[in-house]
């Protein structure tokens, strides 16, 4: 009786293992299933195409990138209402990356396997869109990332539609010694960007005989200045290359001020403070600083003016636009042309299409650079003035071709790739 | 000369943030044994307070005296209602304070978020706090040196409070032993909400403070919570004495240890010294003098 009571548990138990193994099997084989056709999972039978918007809506990085994600919004209204891409209109998946590198990597997957956008527009920090790539090439779909970045990368699966390092960071070191800067101290926040991006300007500075009279890398998100301004002070150089992100500018321009330095005597050039960053750190503190971008909401073109009263009419009188909101909405429509250009939404087909695509941009004509995924984009240099805008104090009057690896430079062979 | 000077300062200065942001925490941690993560959330109220005030008021002086009180009362009521809704329910339970009031405090931010937007707002310093102090060849900001003065005051009103006032004599014997105090004819329920009101205005005043030298935003309150953590656990819980030494001592730790270094390095090694310092005396610099059984 002992034994067929356990012998009758047994079956069922047995029975319920190879159940439990087989539906394990099975949604392990659909899984893959899945994954193997994320790239087609894109619907395009109905009248609306999804695209992904994936930027930092909280975090320390949410200051910037939620003007990027209004802007993307606008970009695809405009579309939407003048008839869609090639007859569908766009439909925004929005997504909160967190300012989590992690979070982004997360969301990006869950983009592109279980919404199936056709492409996605976002990412800020370059941690975020390191850690996005491996994603987008997995799956070989597209990102459209809008920030000015450290350069030296490439990929088929993402468009750079911010400056790469030739188009920004060279240009401002250019300028900087045109106007006699014989010695740099650098202040950066302590990740890929201004690791990168300083290394690029000691190459320079060997190469043209520029001293760095110091380097210093806080945490992001850091807000104690206090003993980087001391160091600064002391430094006395000719001017400070900045490349701090988010919050800690606020922090470390009101300490500069504090302690008396002023732009006239050492300036400030940074390159990632934009318009709407100088109300949080009080023009009081930052006039005069210069900083390094493609655009400002200053720019003088027709198409800047609409792009200008467009976000100002939607989001508010006061809110001002920045680079990366310019390149982020000329990401969507370079996206849509590209599209339009080969009359399909499929990853491949954008990428064989996408050399030679242009938009008469907000800052001017940016055509995309088919072998490297890089935008042209003209340099300006800016001085923040007393009504928080920045102008133009010098530009590079034309488009300038990227160069992600710095490969028409003699002085950055030694950076390697 | 003029290098230690200034780093002095500078030191003397961290320490003095670090110790408005923990004056209220060495309340509500080190003598209730409420872990608040919220309390980062209280100081980013405080910061908003001060910009709403300043809305309102122009002068930039009247406002940031103005918001420095209205600042602690936002803070204290913000803490109160904490306390009556949520904390009250688990005294006993304290990891699960932890994760409610973690909750709480990103509730917190997301709602500065969407009341004042994500990038951060400027709150003007007033006139007479712009520019420096030249000081032995150092430069320190008017700011920093106001910020020193407050906290100075902070601990001086609140020690005196808590020695001389029936109601610090009733939140220390609470806090010492909270059966014999009941016994006593002191409302301990009373006596916590209060001590909640106090340190969370305490935080309420220290994000007004904050406005002076970085950013309003909505995360102000994260960057500030783990030091005010390491200033009340290195101090002693509960050691308003020890939350004074601990915070200076840390303050200019860093200071001198970031103009050597870096700012990542010196964030380390203030770490190690702090483990390091934590296993010769885990009861931090000062341990509270406690008759209760428990």
């Amino acid at each position: 009786m002992r034994t067929f009571s356990q012998r009758a548990l047994a079956v069922p138990t047995v029975l319920a293992a190879i159940g439990l193994v087989l539906t394990g099997c099975g949604s392990k084989a659909s899984d893959t299933a899945g994954e193997s056709t994320a790239a087609s999972c894109v619907d395009t039978s109905g009248d609306t195409i999804k695209v992904g918007s994936l930027n930092s809506l909280s975090g320390t990085m949410a200051i910037s990138e939620v003007t990027v994600r209004d802007s993307i919004a606008l970009a695809v209204d405009e579309i939407n209402n003048s008839g869609g891409v090639l007859g569908k209109k766009i439909q925004v998946v929005a997504e909160d990356g967190a300012s989590e590198p992690t979070v982004f990597a997360e969301k990006a997957e869950k983009l592109i396997s279980s919404d199936c956008v056709a492409a996605v527009f976002g990412g800020w920090t370059s941690s975020s869109r390191k850690a996005m790539l491996p994603v987008f090439e997995d799956n070989n779909s597209l990102l459209y990332y809008p920030v000015q970045y450290e350069g030296l990368e490439d990929s088929k699966n993402t468009f750079y539609t911010g400056a790469t390092t030739n188009q920004q960071i060279v240009p401002a070191l250019d300028y900087l010694k045109e106007k006699g800067v014989k010695s740099l101290y650098l202040v950066g926040s302590d990740y890929v960007f201004p690791q990168t991006a300083n290394r690029i300007i000691k190459a320079y500075a060997e190469a043209n005989g520029i001293e760095i009279k110091g380097e210093d890398y806080t945490p992001l998100g850091s807000t104690d200045f206090s003993t980087i301004v001391n160091k600064v002070r002391s430094a006395d150089a000719d001017a400070v290359f900045n490349t701090l992100n988010g919050d800690s500018n606020v922090a470390f321009f009101r300490e500069y001020a504090n302690v008396g330095l002023k732009p006239a005597d050492m300036p400030v050039v940074s390159v990632s403070i934009a318009e709407e960053e100088v109300g949080g750190i009080g023009v009081q503190n930052i006039e005069g600083q210069l900083t390094a971008w493609n655009y400002y909401q200053t720019v003088d073109t027709p198409e800047n003016k609409k792009f200008v009263d467009a976000y100002k009419a939607r989001y508010g009188a006061n809110k001002p636009t920045s680079d990366p909101m310019e390149a982020a909405y000329t990401s969507v429509y370079l996206w849509k042309n590209t599209v339009e250009k080969a009359k399909s939404f499929a990853t491949e087909d954008v990428q064989d299409n996408a050399d030679g695509v242009t938009f008469a941009a907000p800052e001017g004509l940016v055509t995309i650079d088919g072998s490297n995924h890089h935008i042209t984009k003209t340099a300006r240099i800016g001085e923040i003035r007393g009504d928080g805008l920045i102008y133009t104090v010098w530009d590079s009057g034309t488009p300038i071709q990227p160069d992600p690896y710095l490969k028409s430079y003699p002085w950055a062979e030694a950076l390697g790739s | 000369m003029d290098v230690v000077i200034g780093q002095l300062f500078t030191g003397l200065s961290i320490g003095s943030i670090l110790l408005l942001a923990a004056l209220g925490l060495s309340l509500t941690f080190g003598q209730m044994g409420v872990i608040n993560m919220a309390h980062g959330e209280f100081i980013m109220a405080g910061s908003y307070t001060a910009y709403v005030v300043q809305q309102v008021i122009s002068s930039a002086t009247g406002s940031l005296f103005i918001s420095l009180l209205v600042g602690f009362v936002i803070g204290g009521a913000m803490g109160v209602l904490l306390e009556v809704t949520l904390v009250k329910r688990m005294y006993h339970r304290p990891l699960d304070t932890l994760l409610v009031t973690f909750g709480v405090g990103l509730i917190l931010q997301q709602l500065a978020r969407d009341v004042f937007g994500a990038p951060a707002v400027n709150v003007a310093a007033p006139e007479w706090l712009s520019g420096g102090v030249e000081i032995l060849g150092a430069v320190v900001p008017k700011t920093r040196l106001f910020i020193l003065v407050l906290a100075v005051m902070a601990v001086v009103a609140l020690s005196l409070a808590m020695q001389k006032s029936p109601m610090g004599r009733r939140i220390r014997a609470v806090v010492q032993n909270r059966d014999l105090a009941e016994t006593s004819g002191i409302s301990s329920r009373r006596t916590d909400v209060t001590t909640f009101f106090i340190g969370s205005g305490l935080a309420g005043v220290a994000g007004v403070a904050l406005t002076l030298i970085g950013s309003t935003s909505p995360t102000i309150g994260q960057s500030y919570l783990i030091d005010a953590f390491l200033v009340v656990v290195v101090g002693g819980l509960g050691q308003m004495k020890g939350a004074v030494i601990a915070a200076f001592a840390l303050g200019i730790l860093n200071s001198f240890v970031e103009y050597s270094t870096t700012a990542s390095i010196a964030k380390v090694i203030v770490f190690v010294v702090i483990v390091v310092f934590l296993q010769v005396r885990p009861q931090g610099l000062f341990a509270v003098k406690t008759r209760s059984l428990v």
